[in-house]
């Protein structure tokens, strides 16, 4: 198999673009996806300060490696869940990469800051592993853009993430989570950042193989806690599709985007209701709906039933 | 042929000379879920693999 575009020998083949790439036609391929996502979706200019959360994992690391080929600010931050070995690993594929690169990396210990690892969090609140995970990492997010002057936080979410999402929301019916869909959430209250996902157009097979032929030393591992997980079986069955009728995901989410930007006309934009609904959390400031944000409900939940359930009378 | 596979690591034994596409199928992988890799090369499913090759299926699909 060739390369469209230069004859020289492909490493990939795209069905649902009909074409096949060779090394340099494929990163030219990927970072002219990216810059298309930017435009269109109006995430950031070079002026910009982006802040990329980095996992270690290929889409975040390739993110960042593009950000900065492209010719943006992009900074990187990694937030250390404690999951024992897999933790261990992936801080070290993000160290070594930023140190390589040098990228500076801003790092939050969750083990440090609110006293336990994950699993063990998520213990204590009697709450799923990933609900509670969801939580703490979009507060340390956002938080950390905001108190560091970063105008946007970047996150490596790729067309399959999105559509797999796209899929589970729609088979329940949760239509409320449906408008923070988008590529882009606007910064719309004082202490929100702007939130962009610059890898919508791409693949997971493509950001993988950008991976692999640019020499980013990813984790290949799983979170130990994602197995099994419900994301896996929406991203089989969009595949199986995907294999029988190339373009099916791109048409699912693009086309739920572009309903999406023809319904905005019709009803208040996001930034609207997100500042009529928004204020700073009474305890930590942070914008939420409720009194106290949800980071806040969770932490104080784990202090209190912390102590409780493992001092003895 | 040696192929290493993934989560969790391991090797398998396949016969060849045989194409990628050929041994995803014998494995029951989809090819839109994974990448071949032979060396530092990625490979495409067209990609001729002869007994003395040693590949490596990366999965691509994370459910993170
Ligand atoms: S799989 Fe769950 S626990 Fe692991 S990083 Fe993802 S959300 Fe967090
Ligand atoms: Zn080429
Ligand atoms: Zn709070």
């Amino acid at each position: 198999m060739r390369c469209r575009k230069c004859k020289a020998k492909a490493v990939l083949d795209i069905p649902r673009h009909h074409t096949a790439f060779c090394k340099a036609c494929l990163t030219e391929f990927v970072c002219a996806q990216v810059e298309r996502a930017i435009a269109e979706e109006r995430m950031f200019t070079t002026t910009d300060r982006v802040l990329v959360a980095v996992s270690g994992g290929k889409d975040s690391l390739s993110l960042l490696d593009i950000l900065r080929k492209l010719g943006y600010q992009a900074d990187a931050f990694y937030v250390d869940l404690g999951i024992g070995e897999y933790s261990r690993q992936s801080k070290e594929k993000v160290e070594r990469y930023t140190s390589a690169h040098g990228i500076p990396l801003h790092v939050h210990e969750l083990k440090e800051d609110e006293g336990a690892g994950i699993n063990d969090l998520a213990d204590l609140v009697r709450r799923p592993t990933c609900s509670v995970c969801g939580t703490l990492k979009r507060y340390h997010f956002n938080r950390t853009a905001v108190e560091k002057g970063y105008h946007v936080l970047a996150t490596g979410h790729n067309l399959d993430d999105e559509a797999a999402r796209l899929l589970g929301n729609i088979l329940h019916w949760q239509t409320e989570y449906l408008e923070k869909q988008g590529p882009t959430l606007p910064d719309s209250v004082e202490g929100f950042a702007k939130k962009v996902k610059p890898l919508y157009r791409l693949a997971e097979r493509e950001i993988a193989a950008y991976a692999i032929v640019n020499g980013i030393d990813y984790i290949v591992e799983e979170c130990p806690n994602a197995q099994g997980a419900k994301m896996l079986l929406y991203k089989d069955i969009l595949n199986r599709l995907e294999s029988e009728s190339p373009g099916t995901k791109q048409a699912f989410y693009w086309g739920f985007l572009a309903r999406q930007e023809a319904d905005k006309q019709a009803r208040p934009s996001m930034a609207e209701h997100d500042r009529a609904v928004l204020h700073p959390c009474a305890t930590c400031g942070q914008p939420t709906t409720g009194e106290i944000c949800s980071y806040c409900k969770l932490m104080a939940r784990a202090k209190k039933d912390g102590p409780a359930t493992t001092v003895s009378p | 042929m040696k192929v290493m596979l993934n989560h969790p690591v391991r090797e398998v034994e396949v016969k060849g000379p045989r194409r990628v596409r050929e041994v995803l199928k014998e494995l029951n992988l989809l090819p839109e879920s994974v990448l071949v890799v032979r060396g530092d090369d990625l490979v495409t499913e067209e990609e001729l693999l002869r007994d003395e090759d040693r590949i490596e299926i990366r999965p691509v699909i994370s459910g993170g």
